[in-house]
């Protein structure tokens, strides 16, 4: 089977890799690449466990073919903290507790960064619409969307 | 499963010409969020995929004879960042921006929305009532559709062997214009619209509508446009008489299916209650 040669940047890494045409970018972060801190849920683009960012946008990488990725730049939450100093975000999380089984929340933490990079001032309702396509099913949702308010105040003050 | 062949062409003569040789078996990759999801499941099983996103015209938001020219590719999230546009075209936007999550507006499109030929397709309705043209590139050249004409059944499009919507254009109105997009749908976000109807329409002076479009989806096996409707705004202030006739109108127009989301009673009567807030809604934009 005829494999492509793509090259993109991933966390700021020119990489490159071969791959299918029906392989997803999450096909390829995971099994070729082996950064599996991307997660799959449904595979459809209907739960955001997946979520990265391609050229600042966030998206769905179950919903973006690996072959499309040529020449653009991926962030993925393994290029949110700085070495082993966590993201505000992340810390947050941590400290108030906005996560259980963890399943969903590098797709959380990928969204609710680039919300704050577009939006350093997010009202609540803001926070809770951008993040619909984030399902949770161990939180309720609460403890997150008060996380992603504390990092936002936080961040301002900062 | 068969091996897949990519290919992103950058003009779209190539993109046809690998589409009218393909024979059926290529489908146009825009945004994904569908096809990519079809495929997942063998709804389509394509042997290439022609990826539209590399050719300049699908990814631009250009002005044109004081109306707006949209690249078929260019994703939802960037129609709301162009502040022209969203000032222009309230209505087309806030539909586009309803279609799935933050995420899938990364990538979805209105010419994927259009070209989907879903019945419920969000940005169809509001394109509708728009007057909204695509813009069509097929082997003999290209020719200017009525969005309406795009779609003639659930999944199937008018569209000839070679032929892909490259932009989608939505022509200036005359001043005191507006137009609004809503959806009925059991919670507040992430749904498929049970109906959704989206309305144009022009005031004179005085306040008198002077013309309107009305779009419906989700009750027939494509979106409508519904001139009875439009009828019964033209020549009025939206008063209580001519919001009931709009009403009746629209609800006379519904054709839908019974399905788990919505009964063909609630769809048709849903309609018409929705009918009157987006004209209320068209109509204060209008006046602004």
């Amino acid at each position: 089977m005829a494999k492509t040669h793509v090259t993109t940047t991933i966390n700021g890494d020119e990489t490159e890799f071969l791959c299918e045409t029906e392989q997803t970018l999450l096909d390829v972060l995971r099994d070729e690449l082996h950064m599996t801190g991307t997660k799959e849920g449904c595979g459809t683009g209907d739960c955001g466990a997946c979520s990265v960012t391609m050229d600042g946008r966030l998206i769905c990488s179950c919903l973006v073919l690996g072959v499309e990725t040529h020449g653009h730049k991926i962030e993925t939450i393994e290029g949110m903290a700085d070495g082993d100093a966590l993201h505000p975000l992340q810390r947050n999380f941590i400290d108030m507790a906005a996560l259980q089984c963890g399943i969903c929340t590098p797709g959380v933490l990928v969204a609710a960064k680039n919300l704050l990079e577009k939006n350093p001032d997010p009202s609540e309702t803001e926070v809770r619409f951008w993040l619909a396509g984030n399902l949770c099913r161990c939180t309720g949702y609460d403890k997150i969307i008060r996380a992603v308010m504390e990092t936002a105040a936080e961040m301002r003050g900062a | 499963m068969a091996d897949i062949q990519y290919q992103a062409p950058e003009d779209l003569a190539a993109a046809s010409a690998l589409l009218a040789g393909a024979g059926g078996k290529a489908r146009i990759l825009a945004g994904g969020t569908d096809l990519l999801v079809q495929m997942k499941f063998d709804v389509v099983e394509p042997t290439l995929l022609i990826d539209i996103k590399n050719i300049a015209e699908t990814r631009t938001i250009a002005e044109e004879d004081g109306g707006f020219r949209v690249g078929a590719a260019v994703p939802g999230a960037e129609l709301g960042e162009d502040a022209a546009l969203a000032a222009a075209w309230p209505g087309v936007v806030e539909a586009a921006e309803l279609i799935g999550s933050t995420q899938v507006q990364g990538r979805a499109s209105l010419g994927g929305n259009l070209c989907n030929a879903s019945p419920a397709a969000d940005s169809v309705p509001a394109m509708i009532a728009a007057g909204a043209v695509a813009r069509v590139i097929g082997p003999d050249g290209q020719r200017d559709v009525a969005v309406e004409d795009i779609a003639t059944g659930p999944g199937k499009t008018s569209l000839a062997s070679g032929e892909i919507v490259a932009s989608i254009f939505l022509p200036k109105r005359p001043a005191n214009s507006g137009d609004a997009y809503l959806r009925f749908i059991p919670r507040t976000e992430m749904d498929i619209a049970v109906v959704g109807v989206g309305i144009s329409l022009s005031l004179d002076g005085d306040g008198v509508c002077t013309a309107a479009r009305v779009g419906l989806g989700a009750v027939a096996p494509t979106a409508l446009l519904v001139d009875a409707a439009a009828d019964a705004l033209i020549g009025s202030k939206l008063d209580e008489a001519a919001m009931d006739n709009l009403a009746a109108a629209v609800s006379a127009a519904c054709s839908p299916i019974d399905d788990k989301r919505g009964t063909v009673e609630f769809r048709t009567d849903i309609a018409g209650v929705l009918a009157r807030r987006v004209a209320s809604i068209a109509f204060t934009r209008a006046g602004k």
